[in-house]
């Protein structure tokens, strides 16, 4: 197995306050990995170190390195703009924009310059829908307003609008945990698909979740990661006691 | 116990509504009231007194002698004598100089000027010609007429002699002489005499004004305002210029003016009295209002849109361009026009630049002298002649149905443009 992120030492800090610490881990291409904890322990923070989403947040400092495939993705050579277009994001409340469908998919291959004709563009915004099995349920009304949909189809249209600008990785932020069982699925179902050709990373409060989508998980605590190891590893035989008190329900 | 406490509670609940349906009344009677008081003052000025008067000329007077009309000629030509020895046959017993003077003093010193006018913009064939034409009478015989000149005071106190009135009556008495409609009112602008005086000339000086002023202002609050909410950094200097803006918004309108007149009058040589000067004066006076509206509009747009748009990849001036600012263009629009209206109604920073000045063309270009609707209603009011008062009255009612008519634009704005989510 490759790695495709490689931390080493991660600190962040919200001004003087330090949200993660000392966070090592490597995350593997082609797989799902789950980073799960109790709120607060800095798993999102983690996440949005992945595509700099951080730098938007005033008084945020970061140290440590991070490399996405040998490339210090803080390093001076670096545009955000450009990391964000390969590391793509799918945010803990769907946020379509109040444009069509149609428009949605399309604006990222549009900034990017990644459709030289209208043609191309429409095969693009297509194809994410197929990937993101929404085709059928919107085919006939691609020019309707994306905010009109449901949540979980919003949920899923943000999926695809990330997949449209082709990245390598895709972050997910509890993208179900507004949703109702049936959506939920539907998305579990469509990152299994993804992950084949794309790498994922999810943060997720349902331990059920983890458990059946990822292939490795990571539990932070407090700022600090306890454990990474597969997944089965750590819902079966976890090493730490605090991951077991964690998974048997006793905090959390 | 709770049941006491509730009834207590709903009475002060029906105490408050009370209070609150009596200031909203209070505040709709003094708004009555203002209204009412202006347009019964200002609603005689939409008629003007006009006499006919059955003239002939021959235009062959008015050719060069290649046969092509001669302005100069037309000029030169004595319109007044024309206008008054036509009157004078009404009236064969007057033949006394003095007497001569009070006649003429009825019918408007600009009547034959009035004349040429209208037979120039007939351009009447070559030959002599006969027609009828309304000229405006004086504006003492106009008050007289509508009854706004009492005649119980002594006659050496009045405005208007008996003899007058009685020459005055006479036209009337043989329907040479009524009121009509007051179209010169819509079509011209300042004059001395009260009756040759309209608001067009201010209403285009406030128009082009306005125009440079939203051109100014909005570009720049627009720009300012994303830059002071996105990429400003925190830190002392961006708290200064918050803070400056906002006191800004609050310092005296005049300071705007001696500004204007000290930067753009004398540092850069701008033309005194000019819709550009003024324009700028008052944009700078609205920048800071269009500001603070467009940062609170931007601000209340959700922060996810942006993270959606950054998280693709859109740089911080595509996530702004593209998605905040399309969202917060109702509320932008709103400050806008709310602070294009307050510009509409100064009146103080103009006086600083030259915009009071008395102009009797109607101006054409940013640069040609110009007044402000405002300031006109200023110098009207300041006027000796009771004609001059209704004029004002009812050029704060065509000021007031402009600022009412800006806010419904403002309010039909917003409702088109505002995004379902």
């Amino acid at each position: 197995m490759t790695s495709k992120f490689r931390t080493k030492k991660v600190e962040v800090s919200y001004g003087d306050k330090k949200a993660i610490r000392d966070i090592s881990l490597d995350i593997e291409k082609n797989i799902i990995t789950a980073l799960i904890g109790p709120s607060g322990c800095g798993k999102s923070t983690f996440l949005r170190c992945l595509n700099r989403m951080n730098d938007v947040i005033e008084n945020c400092s970061i140290k440590g390195s991070i490399h996405l495939d040998e490339q210090d993705i803080y390093g001076p050579d670096i545009d955000p703009v450009e990391l964000r277009a390969r590391v793509g994001m799918v945010f803990q409340k769907a946020n379509p924009f109040p444009k069509s469908i149609f428009d949605n998919i399309a604006y990222g291959p549009r900034i990017h310059g990644l459709a030289s004709n209208d043609s191309e563009l429409k095969d693009i915004v297509h194809n994410s829908l197929e990937k993101a099995g929404l085709m059928d349920e919107v085919k006939d009304r691609l020019n309707d307003q994306a905010t009109g949909l449901s949540g979980g189809q919003q949920q899923r249209i943000c999926i695809a609008r990330a997949i449209a600008v082709s990245p390598e990785v895709i972050l997910m932020d509890e993208p179900c945990s507004a949703l109702d069982p049936i959506a939920t699925a539907k998305i579990e179902e469509l990152m299994n698909e993804l992950c084949e050709s794309y790498t994922i990373i999810i943060v997720t409060h349902s331990m059920q979740q983890a458990a059946r989508v990822s292939k490795k998980t990571a539990f932070f605590h407090l700022g600090d990661l306890i454990e990474y190891n597969d997944t089965d590893k750590i819902f079966t035989q976890p090493e730490n006691q605090k991951t077991q008190d964690y998974i048997t329900g006793r905090f959390g | 116990m709770i049941r006491k406490s509730i009834q207590s509670r709903r009475a002060r609940e029906t105490r408050l509504k009370i209070y609150g349906i009596t200031s909203i009344c209070f505040a709709l009677i003094m708004l009555a009231t203002l209204l009412i008081s202006i347009g019964l003052n200002g609603y005689s000025a939409l008629q003007q007194a006009y006499f006919k008067l059955d003239i002939s000329v021959n235009t062959e007077k008015f050719v060069d002698d290649s046969g092509a009309p001669d302005n100069n000629k037309m000029n030169l030509f004595n319109w007044d004598g024309l206008v008054q020895s036509a009157l004078r046959e009404f009236f064969p017993e007057v033949k006394d100089r003095d007497e001569k003077k009070e006649l003429f003093a009825i019918i408007s010193a600009n009547a034959g000027y009035d004349l040429k006018e209208i037979i120039k913009k007939k351009a009447l064939g070559s030959g002599s010609h006969t027609l009828s034409v309304w000229l405006h009478l004086s504006d003492d015989a106009d008050q007289y007429l509508k009854g706004r000149l009492s005649i119980d005071i002594p006659e050496k106190d009045r405005r208007i002699n008996n003899k007058q009135i009685a020459w005055v009556n006479s036209l009337v008495e043989r329907d040479i002489a009524k009121l009509k409609f007051n179209k010169t009112f819509f079509t011209s602008a300042d004059s001395r005499e009260p009756e040759s005086a309209g608001i067009l000339g201010s209403v285009i000086g406030s128009a082009l004004t306005l125009f440079v002023t939203i051109m100014f202002a909005l570009p720049l609050a627009v720009m300012a305002a994303i830059y002071l909410e996105y990429f400003a950094k925190p830190g002392k200097i961006t708290d200064f210029i918050e803070v400056n803006v906002n006191n800004l918004a609050a310092v005296p309108s005049i300071v705007f003016g001696l500004l204007g007149l000290s930067v753009f009058l004398s540092t850069f040589g701008l033309p005194r009295s000019a819709p550009l000067v003024g324009g700028l004066v008052l944009g700078l006076m609205t920048l800071p209002t269009i500001i603070i509206a467009s940062r609170a509009s931007i601000r209340s747009i959700p922060p996810s849109i942006r993270e959606a748009a950054l998280g693709l990849g859109a740089s911080k001036m595509q996530a702004a361009l593209h998605h905040v600012l399309p969202l917060a263009t109702p509320g932008i629009l709103t400050g806008t026009i709310i602070g294009m209206a307050q510009a509409l109604g100064e009146t103080a920073p103009l006086l600083m630049i030259g915009m009071v000045a008395f102009i009797i063309d109607i101006p054409t270009t940013f640069t040609s002298s110009a007044t402000a609707m405002p300031v006109q209603i200023y110098m009207w009011s300041d006027s000796a002649e009771r004609a001059f008062y209704e004029r004002s009255s009812l050029a704060i009612l065509f000021l007031v149905a402009f600022l009412i008519s800006m806010n419904l634009l403002a309010v039909v704005l917003r409702k088109k443009f505002e995004k379902k989510w």
